[in-house]
C-alpha cells in the first residue's frame, strides 16, 4: 500500500520534488535542450546529495550583471521590462551555467514608487541614476516596546505597524481597526473598509498590484525560456533566519543590539514565534514555483557580528528549527552566508546529512570542506573583490584550487560568494571554464 | 570608586553604572573626571573587541551607555580648554554607497581613542573629501564602502587627491563589507582594516601616539 504524505521520510518527499523539478511543464526547444536540462539538474542534485556528479556544477548568481553586460543599466531594467527580459536572455545564452537565476531580484521601480517603498533606495531614487545596485535602508520599523504587540498577533503587527511604516502610500493602514473584530461576523469586514482614509490605500494597492503582475509575467517568461533552452531555474521559496528577520527588517543593527541586552527574553520569545510561519511561507512559494530550493540569505550571525555564545543563544536554535522544518517538507535550504562563518562551522554541522547547501563568501573554504564535507554540500567563494581586481587567468587558477580542495568526493558547487554588477565578463567565463576543465570526476 | 566605575562601564552594567554616575555627581565629583573614566572604560571595550571577546552588539550598547553618561554629566561641565587630540582623521562612505553602520562604529572607536574625527557621512562626493582634507590638513583618511560599486568610487577619490596634489601628505585606509587587500591595490589606497579597531591601530601607526 502506498504511504500517505505524512508517512514519507524527508528524503522520500524530497525525491518527489526532485522528480517534479526534473520534469518541468515545458516544451523543450530541442531534444538536446531536454538532455542538457536533465544533465545539469542531475549534476546539481547529486552534489546536494553528496554524491559524485559527472563534474562540479557551476552557477553564476546574476545580480545586476546582465544589465551592464548587455549595455544597459539597472535603472533602465527596473522600469523597462522588455529591456529586463532581453538582458536576462543574453546572460542565459552567453553563459553555460548549470542553474539559472531569473530576474526575480530586479524589483520593479514603478511598484516601489506607487507604494512609496521605504526599505530600499534604488538608482534615481535616493541613489545616483547610474548606481548598479539598490540598497537596503535599515531603520527601527518596529519599536523597542512593540514585542508584545508582535507576540500577541503577528498578522495585526504586520498589517497595522510594519506595512504602514515601510510603504508610505499604505500609511493609513495604521488607523485601521483591528481585523479580529470581523471574526465570525464577515459583514464587519466591510465596515472596517469604509474608513475614508483607506480609500487611497485601496487605489494604490490596485495600481501597484496590476503593475507587479506585468513584471511577474516577464520574470515567469524568463524562467520558462531558460527551461525550454535546457537550463534549470533555481527560483523556489525564500526565507530569512528568524534572528535576521528582527535584526534586518524589524529592529535594525542598533535596535537588535540593545534588545540582546535589555530584553533578551522577549527577543527569544519573538524568534520562536516567527519560525513556524517562516517555514510555511517558504514551502508554499517553493510549491508554487515547482522548485524545491529555499533561498536563505544570512546576515547578522557571522563571525564579525556576534560572539559564538550569542550565536548559540540567539541565532542558531530558531535558525536550526527553520531549516529542519523546511527539510522535513522535502525542500532544500540554500544559505548564502555573507562575510565569514569560520567560527560557526562546527555548530551548523548539526543537521541531517546531505540536506542543505551552504554558499560561503569569505569563509576559509578548506576549513569548511574539512568540517562540513561529510555532512553538507558547500559552495562558493569566488569573491567580488577578486572578480573586480583579478585577471581571468588568476580567477581560473583560484577556481582550480577550489575544485581540488572542495570538490573532492563530490558535495561542492562552484559559485560566487556574492552577486556582482559590473565585473569583466571574461572573469565569469573563466569560472565556467574552470568547472568544465578541472571539475570532471573520473 | 573610579575603578569600579570603569569596570562597571567596561562590563556594560547599565543600571549600576548610571546609578553610580548620578552618585558621583551628587557627591561633587568633577564632570571631567567622570568623562576621563568613561574614556578609559571605552578603551577596555575596544581592547575586548580587538581580542574577540566583544562584538558589534557590545560596541553599540557601550556607545549608548556612554551617551547616557555624557548627557548626565553635561550640565556639570565647566567650560574647559581645548581637548588634546592624538590627531585628525577624516572618514566617510564613498559616493553611491549609503551604508553607515560600520562607518559610525569606526567614528565612535576613533573618537573614544582620542582622535578628532570629521565624519562626512554617506554617499560623499569626491570633491567633498578633497575639500575637507585641504581644510583640515588631516594626515589620515578613512574610506568606507559596503558594495562592489565602492571599489571604483574609492579609486576615484584617491585619484582626486592625486590631482589635487595632496595624495603624498595623506595615508588612506579602506574598510567595509567586500573590501580586502586586493581592493587596496586597485583603489591605490594604503591599507585595509577589517574592523573598527584595525582603523584605530592604523591611525595610531600613521599619526603616532600608540
Amino acid at each position: 500500500m502506498e504511504k500517505t504524505r505524512d508517512e514519507l521520510s524527508w528524503q522520500e518527499k524530497r525525491e518527489e520534488r526532485f522528480k517534479r523539478w526534473l520534469s518541468p511543464d515545458v516544451k523543450f526547444k530541442t531534444p538536446q535542450a531536454e538532455k542538457l536540462y536533465k544533465e545539469r539538474l542531475t549534476r546539481f542534485i547529486k552534489a546536494i546529495k553528496l554524491e559524485e556528479p559527472d563534474r562540479v556544477p557551476v552557477q553564476i548568481p546574476a545580480g545586476s550583471f546582465p544589465a551592464y553586460y548587455s549595455g544597459t543599466t539597472l535603472r533602465t531594467i527596473m522600469y523597462d521590462y522588455d529591456a529586463l527580459k532581453q538582458s536576462w536572455l543574453k546572460f542565459l545564452y552567453d553563459f553555460d551555467m548549470d542553474l539559472y537565476d531569473n530576474p526575480g531580484f530586479i524589483f520593479p521601480g514603478r511598484v516601489y514608487e506607487l507604494l512609496d517603498y521605504k526599505l530600499y533606495q534604488w538608482p534615481g531614487h535616493g541613489l545616483p541614476s547610474d548606481s548598479s545596485m539598490h540598497q537596503f535602508v535599515e531603520n527601527e520599523y518596529m519599536k523597542a516596546d512593540e514585542y508584545d504587540a508582535f507576540i500577541k498577533d503577528q498578522f495585526d503587527f504586520s498589517l497595522r505597524y510594519f506595512t504602514p511604516r515601510t510603504c508610505g502610500t499604505l500609511a493609513p493602514l495604521s488607523s485601521l481597526a483591528r481585523f479580529n473584530s470581523a471574526l465570525g461576523l464577515p459583514f464587519q469586514l466591510m465596515a472596517l473598509c469604509t474608513n475614508p482614509d483607506l480609500q487611497p490605500v485601496f487605489q494604490a494597492m490596485r495600481e501597484a498590484s496590476q503593475e507587479l503582475a506585468k513584471w511577474q509575467a516577464v520574470v515567469g517568461e524568463c524562467d520558462q525560456l531558460a527551461k525550454e533552452a535546457g537550463c534549470p531555474s533555481a527560483a523556489g521559496g525564500i526565507a530569512l533566519a528568524p534572528f535576521d528577520t528582527f535584526a534586518d527588517m524589524f529592529r535594525g543593527t542598533r535596535g537588535i543590539a540593545m534588545d540582546m541586552y535589555r530584553q533578551p527574553e522577549k527577543l527569544l520569545e519573538a524568534l520562536e514565534i516567527v519560525t513556524p510561519p517562516s517555514i510555511e511561507s517558504a514551502v508554499d512559494v517553493a510549491n508554487f514555483a515547482g522548485c524545491p530550493i529555499v533561498f536563505i540569505p544570512l546576515h547578522k550571525g557571522n563571525d564579525v557580528f556576534m560572539s559564538r555564545e550569542q550565536y548559540e543563544r540567539f541565532y542558531w536554535p530558531t535558525f536550526q528549527k527553520l531549516l529542519l522544518g523546511i527539510i522535513n517538507e522535502g525542500c532544500v535550504p540554500v544559505m548564502v552566508a555573507d562575510g565569514s562563518y569560520n567560527e560557526r562551522l562546527d555548530i551548523i554541522k548539526d543537521l541531517p546529512r546531505a540536506s542543505v547547501l551552504w554558499i560561503f563568501e569569505q569563509t576559509d573554504m578548506a576549513k569548511a570542506k574539512k568540517i562540513l564535507g561529510d555532512t553538507a554540500c558547500i559552495g562558493g567563494n569566488v569573491t567580488a573583490a577578486q572578480l573586480y581586481t583579478n585577471t581571468p587567468q588568476a580567477i581560473k587558477e583560484y577556481c582550480r584550487w577550489l575544485i581540488e580542495v572542495c570538490g573532492k568526493g563530490g558535495g561542492y558547487i562552484l559559485t560566487l560568494g556574492s552577486s556582482v554588477d559590473r565585473c569583466n565578463p571574461e572573469n565569469l567565463q573563466a569560472i565556467i571554464e574552470a568547472a568544465q576543465e578541472y571539475g570532471v570526476y573520473r | 570608586m573610579p575603578k569600579d566605575f570603569i569596570t562597571l562601564l567596561a562590563d556594560l552594567k547599565e543600571d549600576e553604572v548610571i546609578k553610580l554616575t548620578k552618585q558621583r555627581l551628587e557627591a561633587g565629583d568633577e564632570a571631567l573626571a567622570i568623562l576621563e573614566d568613561s574614556r578609559k572604560a571605552m578603551g577596555i571595550v575596544g581592547d575586548r573587541f580587538a581580542d574577540g571577546k566583544y562584538f558589534i552588539p557590545e560596541l553599540v550598547y557601550s556607545g549608548d551607555l556612554l551617551k547616557q553618561i555624557t548627557e548626565l554629566v553635561k550640565p556639570h561641565l565647566v567650560q574647559s580648554g581645548e581637548t588634546k587630540h592624538l590627531g585628525t582623521v577624516v572618514i566617510g562612505t564613498v559616493a553611491g554607497d549609503i551604508h553607515d553602520i560600520g562607518l559610525n562604529i569606526v567614528d565612535f572607536m576613533l573618537d573614544v581613542n582620542g582622535f578628532k574625527v570629521y565624519n562626512l557621512g554617506v554617499d560623499v562626493p569626491v570633491e567633498k573629501f578633497v575639500e575637507k582634507m585641504k581644510e583640515t590638513s588631516a594626515p589620515v583618511l578613512g574610506l568606507s564602502g559596503f558594495l562592489t560599486l565602492a571599489f571604483d568610487a574609492m579609486k576615484d577619490t584617491v585619484e582626486a587627491l592625486e590631482t589635487a596634489g595632496i595624495r603624498d601628505k595623506v595615508k588612506i585606509m579602506i574598510g567595509g563589507g567586500q573590501m580586502d587587500d586586493e581592493v587596496v591595490k586597485y583603489a591605490k589606497a594604503d591599507a585595509y582594516g577589517k574592523d573598527a579597531m584595525a582603523a584605530v591601530f592604523l591611525a595610531k601607526k600613521w599619526i603616532g601616539g600608540s
